[in-house]
């Protein structure tokens, strides 16, 4: 496992930074400023209640949400927003970054007219223009690698919701992105069932993927997480390994969250 | 998300409009008839013959040979005239549109020379006088004058000089018809107690059925005159005339109508032709007979038999006409759905505009608007053409908000994930969303083509012989609309019964991943 630390110095590099990331939906502000730098190989757990905005900054780091201000940068590609329409160019942009980013969701959103190896097999073939047995024979063994490799030729809705979220996160993989998002990726799922898919991350992270995850699993966040980050009321109040935060938060809030979760 | 979108949206519709544009260029050449005329083509006259005894109507003996009194005349007035006429088929209601439209240079059809038709078209000189007549129920109530038919429902021809006359005896209950048979059926039923109808309807429908009569004197006076456009062809218009006058003189048009028993007193007062020519009358006699030979089960059989090939050409148009069409609706549909959901504002509310409409108004009228009215503006589409333009945009507005509610019912996680996966929204549209979305509404598309079959039969009214214009033609010659309506019936069930088989294994495909679910 990976073991970050930021009291030890850490070398390696930043692959994803967010700066002064704002969102407002309407009225109501949900992000108010929230940075945050990952590096390569780091697990972040975001943790927070309900409406803290965290499910949202997971969202505006691939722009499926649009930031309304504020810089994100993944691997080199940086789109900033300062108010306005959102362009062309911008979606260009975006599409970029995607390339670099994977994202598994709570509702797994596999695509139910496909069977799991279609589901896999997809995004190379439409957006990498891949048809050859090689990529064939890459979704198998992706398949095999999160424990689906009998349930290829299957669709979606017969399998478990375990076995529908490893299977997202193959296709996620399927890209071969250096970052994975998760949004809240087990919170559909039974504790048992939950393990199945927390293992997968854990073998990624042991593989250096660099991964963040929105969770209400603290058990994982602490026990896998190199960093937590504690969100509420759309910042960031704190952030640290689980070891300080988790034994010794600075803020009262987050106290006041551990004791009710933990 | 919206934002962007938008722009990719654009260039998904353009790519449509594309596929739009070639489709409506195949169609177009192969659209049958063309209607260029140059100047070794022959004169193009037109006639409804599909149940227009005894002036242009399909031998009974044999569907596939014309006749007629008018069309002798015309075969004649083309040998006086030296130049060859070629026939055009239409509905009785689209001849004169289709004379302005210039589809065809002339019409005859039984039109009768008034001051009301002659605002509208120019009237060669008549060809034909003759009157109307009284045609009662032998065992009903005898009628024999105007007057006698107060307080009684008389049955005639819409738009006819004899409804004319009905309308200034209020007393009389008026029923008009589009179609000869149908008013005499009517009254052999007892629907009606009388009928006023020019001489040779009477004659032809109701002096040879043994349940009618022809009572009476003759009343009034009509002229038949040949339709031209108005201010159109007055060379050609000349030369008719000119025709006319020499075929009265030399006695021919005297034994056309002689051999089809129709030769007036009126008639001979207007030609001064006060001769009586010894000429059977054999066109009227082979009518006959051929009425008679309808009794028997054997003749009967054997004659539907005969329909077969007919209605195989009929059924093949109406099955060319609805699959294009519905080509045409499903691609329009989904880019309009496409606009109405993901569509910039302005464009959005063209599409939902568009829906309401053409979804609002009857199709027949935007059927012959296409064929009758565009032509105004310079877009000219044959009949084919038209009629698959105007079911295929009808359809399309229904198409569309079957496919709104389709795309609408997939979970927005589905576009997500796929713009996610680093797909493009059209990519995403393409291989995610539009995919599901179709497989939702592909029963409500099976009923919707069924519909669109028998919804393809308002095409006959721009010409085009399907099946149902089929069915008209043949019951109305043979007055029998039972056999030939389960022939027609059947024929339908059977163009629509491989789609429903097709739309159920479809839909089984598409329920397995969802059966199999724990």
């Amino acid at each position: 496992m990976h073991t970050g630390s930021a009291f030890s110095v850490n070398e390696d590099p930043i692959v994803l930074s967010a700066q002064n990331v704002h969102k407002s939906f309407g009225e109501g502000d949900i992000l108010s400023g929230v940075s945050l730098e990952v590096r390569k190989g780091e697990l972040i757990s975001i943790i927070g209640p309900s409406g803290c905005g965290k499910s949202t900054f997971l969202r505006c780091l691939n722009f499926l949400e649009i930031p309304d201000h504020g810089t994100v940068t993944a691997m080199g590609v940086t789109i900033a927003r300062q108010g306005g329409a959102w362009r062309r160019a911008d979606e260009a942009m975006a599409h970029k970054l995607r390339t670099h980013v994977g994202m598994v969701f709570q509702s797994f959103n596999l695509f139910p007219h496909l069977t799991v190896l279609e589901n896999v097999l997809l995004a190379p073939r439409v957006v990498k223009r891949e048809t050859g047995t090689e990529e064939r024979d890459e979704a198998m063994s992706l398949l095999e690698k999160v424990g689906l490799g009998r349930v290829a030729q299957r669709y979606p809705l017969s399998l478990s919701g375990g076995q529908q979220q490893r299977a997202a996160i193959a296709r996620a993989l399927a890209m071969r992105p250096e970052i994975m998002l998760y949004d809240e990726p087990t919170s559909a799922l039974d504790p048992l069932v939950a393990e199945e898919v927390l293992g997968v991350m854990r073998t990624l992270d042991n593989e250096g993927m660099t991964q963040i995850v929105v969770t209400h699993d603290m058990r994982f966040a602490e026990v896998a997480s190199d960093i937590i980050v504690y969100m509420d009321g759309g910042h960031i109040i704190e952030a640290g390994p689980p070891e300080t935060l988790c034994v010794n938060p600075v803020d009262e809030r987050t106290r006041r969250f551990l004791r009710t979760v933990l | 998300m919206k934002h962007g979108l938008r722009y990719f949206l654009a260039r998904f519709v353009m790519v449509r409009v594309w596929a739009l544009a070639i489709l409506v260029g195949v169609a177009g050449l192969s659209s049958v008839p063309s209607h260029t005329a140059q100047a070794a083509d022959p004169i193009r006259w037109a006639a409804d013959a599909s149940a227009d005894v005894p002036y242009t109507f399909h031998d009974l003996k044999d569907q596939s040979r014309l006749t007629g009194y008018e069309y002798d005349l015309m075969q004649e007035l083309g040998r006086h005239m030296g130049a060859s006429l070629e026939f055009v088929q239409n509905d009785w209601d689209g001849l004169i549109p289709g004379l302005q439209r210039g589809l065809y240079a002339m019409v005859i059809c039984g039109i009768e020379i008034t001051p009301e038709h002659a605002e509208g078209i120019d009237f060669s000189a008549p060809y034909y006088m003759t009157s109307e007549r009284i045609v009662v129920r032998r065992n009903g109530p005898q009628l024999t004058r105007l007057e006698d038919l107060d307080g009684h429902v008389v049955g005639t021809i819409k738009a006819t000089q004899a409804e004319r006359i009905l309308a200034d005896h209020p007393q009389v209950q008026v029923r008009t018809y589009e179609e000869e048979t149908n008013v005499f059926m009517d009254l052999v039923n007892g629907r009606t107690d009388a009928i006023l109808i020019d001489g040779p309807i009477a004659q032809y429908y109701g002096a040879t059925n043994p349940a009618l009569q022809i009572v009476g004197e003759p009343i009034g006076k009509v002229a038949y005159g040949i339709a031209f456009g108005k201010g159109r062809n007055a060379a050609l218009r000349e030369q008719v005339n000119t025709a006319l006058a020499a075929m009265m003189k030399d006695g021919s048009l005297h034994r056309i109508l002689a051999r089809w028993n129709l030769w007036t007193p009126e008639m001979a007062h207007y030609a001064e032709d006060s001769s009586t020519l010894d000429i059977a009358p054999t066109e009227w006699q082979a009518y006959v007979d051929a009425q008679q030979g309808n009794a028997g089960w054997s003749a009967r059989v054997k004659r539907y038999v005969g329909f077969l090939p007919l209605l195989g050409k009929g059924a093949v148009l109406t099955l060319v006409v609805s699959l294009l069409s519905m080509v045409l609706a499903v691609g329009l549909g989904l880019t309009l759905a496409l606009l109405r959901i993901y569509g910039p504002a302005p464009l959005a509310s063209l599409a939902a505009l568009y829906v309401e409409v053409v979804r609002g108004t009857p199709l027949l009228i935007q059927i012959l608007f296409i064929f009758y009215g565009l032509p105004e503006f310079g877009i000219n589409l044959g009949p084919f053409l038209a009629g698959v333009i105007g079911l295929g945009l009808n359809y399309a507005a229904y198409e569309a908000e079957n496919y709104r509610a389709g795309l609408q019912s997939v979970a927005r996680g589905q576009m997500e994930a796929a713009l996610a996966l680093n797909m493009t929204h059209i990519q995403a549209l393409r291989f995610v969303v539009v995919p599901q979305a179709f497989r939702l509404v592909m029963p409500v598309m099976t009923n919707d083509f069924i519909s669109l079959l028998k919804d393809s039969s308002l095409v006959s009214v721009i010409t085009l012989t399907e099946l149902t214009q089929t069915y008209i033609r043949l019951s109305s010659t043979y007055f029998d609309y039972f056999g030939t309506g389960l022939m027609v019936g059947a024929a339908y069930l059977l163009l629509g019964l491989p789609f429903v088989r097709l739309a159920r294994m479809a839909e089984k495909k598409l329920a397995q991943p969802h059966t199999r679910r724990r």
